[in-house]
């Protein structure tokens, strides 16, 4: 298993990445803003003001250090537990919230951002992600396209059809998949009779690698490493990200129903920002002042986007039936029409 | 050129792919043998590998793979081998193709075309005849296009492959090699949600599409005799439907007949006459009739002729609703 910082935060200092003081502040402050953004989404659904979501807590180094990687050109195809995939693109998380608030107008994406939407069955962006990389290909563009997803998603057939595609066509793609060792109550053992998720790259032609997912810089060192080789034209590689989901699956769920207490507590000392704060600090890039700023700027940002996302009116019924098709068929005006009439008597 | 609606078909594929070169092909087959109906014969030597690619067997792949190809900017042409094997790519199409213009707010689209071999009357193997193309009309997103004749596969499949919206086309079998038609050299579109008043007439519509168009027209020629003259609808495109022509027609003849070869039971037949209900209802001197496949399964081919609606069935219809 690829590993540079423990859980003490301690560096294998041979395998440490040449990143700036900026770059390691940045990690950090991503992190950071991860969790702060996640609590807050957590707070907004226990008070009725968000929907059920999923909570990304425990994941940030390998959603943050994977997205880090990524070049200006590269593409990202999330899944549904990536707050910090966002966080570090500067995605403007309004968007984030408003989708988990439940309107549509929240899975826009602003043109600037290379960043597909998310999916809700799990698995199946994961053939969607290798037509990117095959369209890549075959425009001759140079880019290498990040696809997430979990554990699960290692059983479905789309995970095979997806890899095999990818291992036949040589597509740049990196198949970044969180082992966070549960799949809602299965655990990782009952997915699959294979010791680790990275072997099954072999069978498909390419290269697996297995990284610890609380290190943010194995992770960033790990998916730098195949998104340079994607865009090189050396094909696609399988990262499994080694870490575990401390939250529920989602708000939703309850997970003492399947798993011991005990077992939480015992990743929660393998927390990600936690051995990364050590790491600044011996680096001598972290005192309580930085780290008074870091929370500051979170909070502030987080309130700033929370506010707009609650800002933001429901979508008008013309929005609901104008994205169905290029245009407009007659029996949509008809049924919108019925909708409306059917409303205004509603009113009177 | 005076050809089949194979030739048809893999002219206006090879007109577009030369005029767009966003235009690719996928498929199992599709390349070095092309295509197991020979629909996209050539084009890998015209084209070359990059645009018609020989997929592995896995339709949810080739799908998948061809609405992420459609968001980064190609418009994707996939084939699959029957409509009976769609269903393993039937989670791509409905959760993703149909919903992602919707999904994120019109940022991205799905401009694919899924070509397949549709319909019973070949002699097929089990899986290999059917016509399940009301699964598809019942998805918001998605358009269904069913061409009859070689002239209509032209122009249909040129905007199909131009419409921004994905595209299901369904390609009847037993039509691919039925007839020759003269079919224009230049491009051109038959717009999608237009029907064809096929055959003009009196006193009875008979609405129909695909392989049925003929058993119909057969039928309508076989009553002439008793001095019915019906009217035949060719739909062309199953969704979005043309209200309008379906229910000029009726309001004309005040008579309406559905023949199509899917099962009775939540066939397109049904969503028709319902629509002819709210539409025309006062115009109507007798039921709306449907003769269509029985909801079984389709029969091998020793007992395929009791399902698919033969011209004989269609004219003791049209007695039925004449007589009422």
């Amino acid at each position: 298993m690829l590993q540079i910082l423990n859980e003490k935060g301690d560096v294998k200092e041979d395998l440490e990445p040449k990143l700036s003081a900026e770059d390691l502040k940045k990690l950090y402050s991503f992190m950071v803003t991860t969790r702060v953004a996640d609590t807050k989404a957590l707070k907004l659904q226990r008070q009725g003001r968000m929907g059920t979501f999923a909570q990304s807590l425990g994941h940030e180094a390998c959603q943050v250090g994977s997205t880090y990687a990524l070049g200006k050109n590269d593409w990202t195809v999330p899944y549904f537990r990536d707050l910090g995939t966002y966080v570090t693109l500067g995605f403007p998380l309004k968007y984030w919230y408003l989708y988990w608030m439940g309107n549509e107008e929240g899975m826009f994406i602003p043109k600037v951002f290379n960043l597909f939407t998310i999916t809700v069955p799990v698995g199946t962006q994961l053939p969607q992600a290798v037509g990117l990389g095959l369209a890549a290909n075959i425009k001759k563009d140079r880019i290498g396209v990040l696809s997430i997803f979990s554990d699960g998603a290692t059983s479905t057939g789309d995970f095979h059809e997806a890899l095999n595609f990818a291992g036949v066509f040589k597509t740049p793609n990196v198949f970044l998949c969180y082992n966070n060792q549960y799949a809602i109550s299965l655990p990782r053992s009952k997915q699959t009779a294979a010791k680790t998720i990275a072997q099954k790259a072999f069978a498909y032609g390419f290269d697996g690698v297995l990284v610890d997912g609380n290190d943010v810089l194995a992770m960033y060192v790990a998916t730098k490493e195949a998104l340079d080789k994607a865009r090189n034209g050396d094909g696609p590689t399988l990262i499994e990200a080694y870490t575990y989901r401390r939250a529920n699956h989602t708000t939703s769920d309850d997970a003492s129903k399947y798993r011991s207490e005990e077992e939480v507590k015992a990743w929660e000392k393998k927390d990600p920002i936690d051995r990364f704060r050590i790491y600044l600090k011996t680096k001598g890039l972290w005192d309580e002042n930085f780290e008074k700023q870091v929370q500051k700027d979170a909070e502030e940002q987080v309130e700033k986007e929370v506010k707009e996302a609650e800002a933001t009116p429901s979508p008008l019924i013309e929005d609901l039936f104008s994205h169905t098709y290029s245009d407009m068929p007659q029996k949509l005006k008809e049924q919108m029409d019925e909708l409306k009439a059917g409303l205004s008597e509603d009113d009177q | 050129m005076n050809g089949n609606m194979v030739q048809a078909l893999n002219l206006a594929l090879e007109q577009e792919m030369l005029r767009d070169e966003r235009v690719v092909l996928l498929g199992e087959d599709v390349g070095v043998d092309g295509g197991v109906f020979r629909v996209t014969e050539g084009l890998l030597q015209k084209f070359g590998d990059a645009r018609v690619i020989d997929t592995p067997l896995a339709e949810s792949g080739i799908i998948g793979a061809a609405i992420g190809m459609a968001v980064y900017g190609l418009r994707p042409i996939a084939e699959i081998q029957f409509m009976g094997f769609v269903f393993s790519g039937f989670n791509q199409i409905v959760s993703h193709a149909a919903r992602l213009r919707n999904r994120s707010r019109g940022r991205f689209t799905v401009p694919i075309v899924i070509r397949m071999p549709y319909g019973a009357g070949v002699k097929a193997l089990e899986l290999h005849s059917e016509s399940t193309e009301a699964l598809f009309c019942h998805i918001p997103g998605l358009k269904v296009v069913v061409p009859s004749s070689p002239f209509d596969a032209k122009g249909l499949l040129i905007a199909s492959i131009r419409s921004d919206d994905p595209v299901i086309f369904l390609e009847p079998k037993k039509l691919y090699r039925a007839g020759r038609q003269d079919v224009p050299e230049n491009d051109y579109e038959i717009p999608l949600g237009t029907a064809k008043v096929v055959r003009e007439g009196e006193g009875l519509t008979i609405i129909c599409w695909g392989a049925m168009v003929p058993q119909a027209q057969e039928a309508a020629d076989a009553v002439e005799k008793e001095e019915i003259f019906p009217e035949i609808i060719d739909l062309r495109t199953l969704s979005p439907l043309d209200h309008e022509t379906i229910i000029q027609s009726v309001q004309h003849t005040g008579r309406a007949l559905i023949v199509h070869e899917a099962p009775k039971t939540c066939g397109l037949g049904a969503e028709i006459a319902a629509l002819i209900n709210e539409k025309a209802l006062l115009n109507l001197e007798a039921p709306v009739l449907r003769i269509t496949g029985q909801d079984i399964v389709v029969p091998l081919p020793k007992s395929e002729d009791y399902y698919y609606p033969s011209p004989a069935r269609i004219v003791r219809g049209i007695k039925k609703t004449m007589e009422f």
